[in-house]
């Protein structure tokens, strides 16, 4: 226990010594949070529309408003021909074309069938399948208030037709505002940064120095020197932790809705996979660029399969078998299901007896793998 | 065998079909400055890591401080100090800062470190420095420090891997003074040097050559067995039929 102390207070004081690693532990978890919400950002807004209007009559006019104030779009005015408006799409300029041809109005009253040409720059995924998206439930809500489709045709004001109206009410995030699902990702990240890099790299800068050899050749005991290692990034990883909470509920007024008790808890075993993973890096990495690249290539994985940014259940099955042998993964859920909807312990059980498995299987593997002899 | 501080016996070991170390036997007498020469490549780090408990042997026996290298190796840890070629103090520690911590895993109480390494400073002059980074240090001054905190837990054997590499004349010179007063107070000295003139500074030496000692005498002894006034002329005689490449 006396040898840990001494261990101990030597990793704080060359920790606390490395100013710029300390600054960027505490400021990158920041600026990161405060920044990255912002731009991350799925919400579809701003769509570039380019309307070729061959009609001009009232209808036509009238959906080109109904297009224009529904808080989507930009209408980039009328276009004389759909060449025109291929042309800007060409340039970048819009990334839809609504054409309307002439006869619109004429062909609704009289058909009732009407064809209009929508065009979408696909280059832009995201961007263009929302748009569209929107776009047509526009068009849909547009057709059902026609008054040709609520009048009858021999001209007696007739009972409209019953109509199924859906009303969406979005739970636990009422106003479906992304950055309520992104915040807490982005608090996940960090901790997945901090504890699965600085671990990794701060162990096989011992290896690069060579005082890993003055270390293996003392009678520090393999536990000792992995806990000298552990406890303080772990300590590091909590405080960051808390920050995050705090700019969550400073800068993004989110404050979590179930306790803080258990998100802790969470925290905390996550923290320990997150560190175990680390110390398994170093073990392997003889260096601090291969220890980076190898950590890389994990955390690329982890941020795209974890459903960080795009949802596991609609990932095919195979991929979400590899979703859940990351311990992200979990965390992430547990920390949305936390933050967002307030769930309780009872119901996150499995959850931490997952990351406890990855906590125990990780660092397992680690001391294995560390050899004071070889 | 209990009174010797090192003893081995056909010690090998094997890295596929290369014998680093090939059936190595000799023995190291208490309090003993023993100076373990050999070209570049002959093996000796590797035997020497072996000592250490660092690497485990292929085959063969060798007891350090009366401990089996195999099974004992922690034992043998606690035992002795080490002071390798790569520089192993942590350069973003103070000088105190390194021998508390190095001190203290060695299990020296904190009222002793406090003492020792008040003595310590003195002794090396370093009261102004005590609170510097070691990093900030020039090399000569750094590896009397390395070697001060090797044997600062006084142990009783200890290790040096060419310690005096890369300093000039006159500060190996006062290295090998400290080196002398730390056999003087007991301890087993067991030196790598490629710098023969610190060959001559030896109670004992041997000489590996393609992983077997190939000598092993005094200085004294050694030149007369081969007809020659000088070390060079030793190590020349022997090393000059090594097949493995200067590496």
């Amino acid at each position: 226990m006396k040898t840990l102390g001494f261990i101990l207070q030597k990793e704080f004081r060359q920790i606390l010594r490395d100013k710029t690693i300390l600054a960027m532990m505490f400021a990158m978890p920041i600026m990161q949070l405060v920044i990255l919400p912002l731009a991350a950002n799925f919400e579809v807004k701003n769509v570039n529309v380019a309307y070729v209007d061959h009609d001009h009559s009232s209808y036509s006019k009238e959906l080109a408003d109904k297009i224009a104030s529904s808080g989507y779009f930009k209408m980039l005015g009328n276009s004389s021909s759909y060449g025109e408006a291929l042309e800007m799409i060409e340039y970048g300029t819009a990334d839809l074309v609504l054409e309307i041809p002439s006869g619109f109005e004429r062909n609704l009253v009289r058909e009732k069938y009407q064809k209009v040409n929508l065009s979408v720059d696909a280059i832009n995924g995201t961007k263009s399948s929302l748009g569209s998206v929107y776009l047509m439930q526009v068009i849909a809500e547009f057709n059902r208030n026609l008054d040709v489709n609520i009048k009858s045709p021999n001209g007696k004001t007739a009972v409209p037709r019953a109509k199924i109206s859906v009303k969406n009410i979005n739970w636990y995030n009422p106003r479906a505002e992304y950055k309520y699902y992104m915040v807490p990702g982005i608090l996940v990240l960090l901790l997945t940064l901090i504890g699965g890099f600085i671990t990794a790299l701060n162990i096989v800068r011992e290896k690069e120095i060579g005082t890993i050899e003055q270390i293996n050749v003392t009678p520090i005991q393999k536990w000792q020197f992995i806990l000298g290692k552990l406890i303080p990034f772990w300590l590091i990883g909590m405080i960051v932790f808390t920050l995050g909470l705090l700019v969550m509920y400073l800068v993004y007024s989110i404050s979590p809705q179930g306790g803080l008790l258990i998100l802790y808890t969470f925290g905390a075993v996550y923290l320990i996979a997150l560190l175990g993973f680390g110390l398994l890096i170093s073990t392997f990495a003889d260096t601090q660029l291969q220890a980076m690249f190898i950590a890389f290539f994990f955390m690329m994985i982890f941020m795209l399969m974890s459903g960080f940014f795009t949802s596991t259940d609609s990932m095919p099955d195979w991929a979400i078998a590899v979703s859940n042998l990351t311990p992200v993964t979990h965390f992430i859920k547990v920390v949305r299901l936390i933050v967002l909807k307030g769930a309780e312990f009872a119901q996150l059980k499995r959850e931490l007896v997952y990351l406890a498995l990855f906590a125990i299987a990780l660092n397992g593997f680690a001391i294995w793998n560390y050899r004071k002899t070889t | 065998m209990e009174n010797k501080a090192i003893s081995c016996k056909n010690l090998t070991k094997q890295f596929g079909d290369f014998k680093a170390v090939d059936r190595v036997t000799f023995d190291v007498e208490q309090g003993e400055i023993f100076g373990f020469l050999g070209a570049n490549g002959a093996g000796k780090t590797t035997a020497m890591r072996i000592l250490c408990g660092l690497s485990f042997p292929t085959s063969g026996e060798a007891t350090v401080a009366g401990f089996d290298v195999y099974k004992q190796q922690e034992q043998i840890k606690k035992n002795i100090g080490y002071m390798s070629q790569k520089f192993s103090l942590y350069d973003n520690l103070t000088i105190l800062e390194n021998i508390v911590f190095y001190g203290g895993v060695y299990g020296v109480s904190r009222v002793d470190i406090k003492i020792r390494s008040d003595e310590l400073i003195s002794t090396l002059g370093l009261e102004k420095e005590a609170k510097k980074l070691v990093g900030e240090l020039p090399l000569g001054w750094k590896q009397k420090l390395a070697f001060s905190v090797a044997i600062f837990h006084r142990p009783k054997i200890v290790f040096l891997d060419e310690p005096t590499g890369g300093v000039d004349p006159v500060t190996r010179r006062q290295f090998w003074d400290m080196i002398y007063q730390a056999a003087e107070s007991g301890i087993t000295v067991f030196v790598t040097t490629h710098y023969m003139d610190e060959a001559e500074y030896c109670d004992r030496i041997s000489v590996m050559v393609d992983g077997r000692v190939e000598a092993l005498d005094s200085p004294t002894n050694l030149k007369n067995k081969f007809q020659t006034d000088t070390m060079d002329n030793v190590f020349y005689q022997l090393a000059r039929g090594a097949k493995r490449a200067d590496s």
